[in-house]
């Protein structure tokens, strides 16, 4: 293990990253995160000096791809070696230590950098059972979150499931799964949901705890306004088709390859707040809207039962239930109606009386 | 409840309660006036009733003689903002494809930029109407809280959809969920207040000129 004390630029020169693309990378989250051009360098000051921090990563119920979002698609670049010169003192998948080595390695972490620790979470939290549906060492993530929870100086839930809840708590939600600020109310908790979120996004919240000691200016559902201020669809390059009404109607025919808006085969891109359409994704390689398929909205709260991902926004969500039983009872109450109507007028043509002339001279 | 959760449930369970009190309150509706019945007339008709029926069907869209310029706001504004209506429900492709999806058949649709212009163009002649109706002492005295709320019930899907589009004031997700919420209240009460006019109008047209046709005043 590399030494807890040594600084972060060192451990960039060794990985043969100059000075210049670290003041490259810095300028280029500060702008991506809206600060200040002065942030820049005072984020490269602050970072090239920082302490390695110590990080705990949890993962509860999740399938581990922010994990690999976050370390494979960008091991090659600088957020990769970043990342990697975080003392990272707990994670499951990257740890090389197991079973009760590793739980030690979680405890003393946690008891070296009591209230200093950086805890990230993955994955959502179970909690039908008292949170029997998951454990990890024969502890229930439940358990778990709240007492690793309790000497953390903040709390970063990572991807949908930390997030919201995430698939986990997708209908009919079978473990009760909820989110890490359903369970913890007393820490800073930043929001970086996406399924899986953007490796850039992590690092700039990450740098910018680094930098400021607090976290980036946060939504109302948590997340860093820098990169979740816009919808998918205000930033996407096929905007321009949508307000032409030029849309793809199938995923290949000709507005297809026209690379026309994919609003009507379900992009969810109008209601959905997240980075994608600019930071795009693989190292700025591509994202999904540019690769042909529409946005499934993976950002949002519950975006896996909002309906069918192939569905326009404008069209109903799921198919219509009650329609037809309920016209089969309109029909049924106007003809009710009807003939309460008609009973009424027989029951007046039956009830009148001719006039007479005598009855006129009464 | 989020912006998206709000949006999922107004598209989802909302959307399903509104078209069922539609539907069924249509049906109910259309069953109950069309099977009053009319007592048989022995008479022999002084004219061919069906003619006149159909005739006045599409006369009484024209204003007769004199009353453009006795009442011109009712009259221009009122049509503005019905074939307004028109073009934005039935030919913006958003809404294209609602109906598709629960008709199964769809249409082109005008470029968006030309419907945010009608958009603009109906709300401003409902606005007209509303001060018309407000300002113009007998408009006042005849109007019932029905029509204030009918007008309501129109007006606000045509704003939201508009300003959901414009981004104005709430976020897009929250403003479409509102519009499709409004657009809810409106079928909900549709079938039950005057704006049930859109069913009935021309068969009511086609009842009138045949009932005078049949006496003699065809027209």
């Amino acid at each position: 293990m590399r030494d807890k004390e040594g600084v972060l630029l060192a451990g960039l020169a060794e990985h043969g990253v100059s000075r210049r693309t670290f003041m490259k990378f810095c300028t280029t989250l500060a702008s991506l995160m809206a600060l200040p051009a002065a942030s820049g360098v005072a984020m490269a000051e602050a970072l090239a000096t920082a302490r390695r921090p110590s990080v705990i990563w949890l993962h509860f119920q999740e399938c581990t791809g922010c994990t690999e979002s976050i370390t494979r698609s960008h091991s090659p670049t600088i957020e990769g070696l970043i990342f990697d010169l975080i003392s990272l003192d707990y994670q499951e998948t990257l740890m090389a230590a197991a079973g009760h080595q590793a739980e030690e390695a979680l405890h003393k972490a946690m008891k070296d950098n009591e209230g200093k620790y950086l805890l990230i979470v993955e994955g959502s939290i179970a909690q039908g059972l008292n949170g029997a549906y998951s454990t990890v060492a024969g502890r229930s993530n439940l358990d778990t979150l709240k007492e690793v929870a309790k000497g953390a100086a903040a709390i970063v839930a990572v991807g949908s499931c930390a997030s919201y809840g995430g698939i986990p708590k997708a209908n009919p939600n079978p473990t009760s799964a909820a989110s890490v600020s359903d369970i913890i109310k007393d820490k800073p908790i930043v929001n970086i949901p996406g399924c899986p979120p953007i490796p850039v996004v992590m690092t700039g919240v990450m740098a910018h705890f680094l930098t400021f000691g607090s976290l980036p200016e946060l939504d109302k559902l948590g997340r860093p306004k820098a990169f979740y201020g816009e919808t998918i669809h205000d930033r996407c390059y096929r905007r321009a088709f949508y307000d032409q009404g030029k849309f793809a109607k199938t995923f290949d025919d000709e507005g297809a390859r026209n690379g026309w808006c994919l609003f009507e085969l379900g992009c969810k891109g109008p209601v959905t707040y997240n980075a994608c359409a600019t930071t795009k994704w693989n190292g700025g390689t591509s994202w999904p809207v540019e690769s042909g398929h529409g946005c499934l909205g993976c950002s949002e709260p519950d975006f896996w039962d909002a309906g069918s991902f192939y569905k326009a926004l404008s069209m109903p969500a799921n198919p219509l239930k009650v329609a037809s039983g309920v016209a089969a009872v309109g029909a049924a109450v106007g003809v009710a109606v009807s003939l309460a109507n008609r009973a009424k007028k027989g029951a007046a043509k039956a009830a009148h009386e001719t006039t007479t002339l005598p009855d006129l001279e009464k | 409840m989020s912006e998206l959760q709000f949006l999922t449930w107004v598209r989802g369970p909302g959307l399903d309660l509104a078209i069922g009190i539609f539907l069924m309150g249509v049906l109910w509706r259309l069953f109950e006036i069309y099977s009053l019945g009319r007592k048989k007339d022995l008479a022999e008709p002084r004219s061919v009733a069906g003619a006149s029926g159909m005739s006045t069907v599409f006369r009484r869209s024209i204003p007769p003689a004199g009353m453009l310029k006795n009442s011109p706001v009712t009259y221009v504004a009122g049509y503005v903002f019905h074939v307004g209506l028109a073009i934005i429900v039935f030919f913006f492709a958003p809404h294209i494809k609602f109906f598709q999806s629960l008709l199964g058949v769809s249409w082109p649709g005008f470029p968006s930029q030309l419907i945010d212009f009608v958009a603009v163009l109906t709300i401003i002649a409902m606005l007209v109407l509303l001060f018309d109706r407000i300002t113009k002492p007998v408009k006042r005295y005849l109007s019932t809280f029905q029509d204030w709320f009918t007008w309501a019930l129109t007006f606000l899907p045509v704003l939201t959809g508009w300003m959901a589009v414009q981004h104005l004031l709430l976020p897009y997700t929250t403003m479409l969920a509102l519009h499709i919420l409004t657009v809810e209240l409106l079928l909900i009460f549709l079938p039950f207040t005057k704006l049930f006019h859109a069913f009935t109008v021309f068969g009511s047209r086609w009842y009138s000129g045949a009932v005078n046709g049949h006496k003699g005043v065809a027209v």
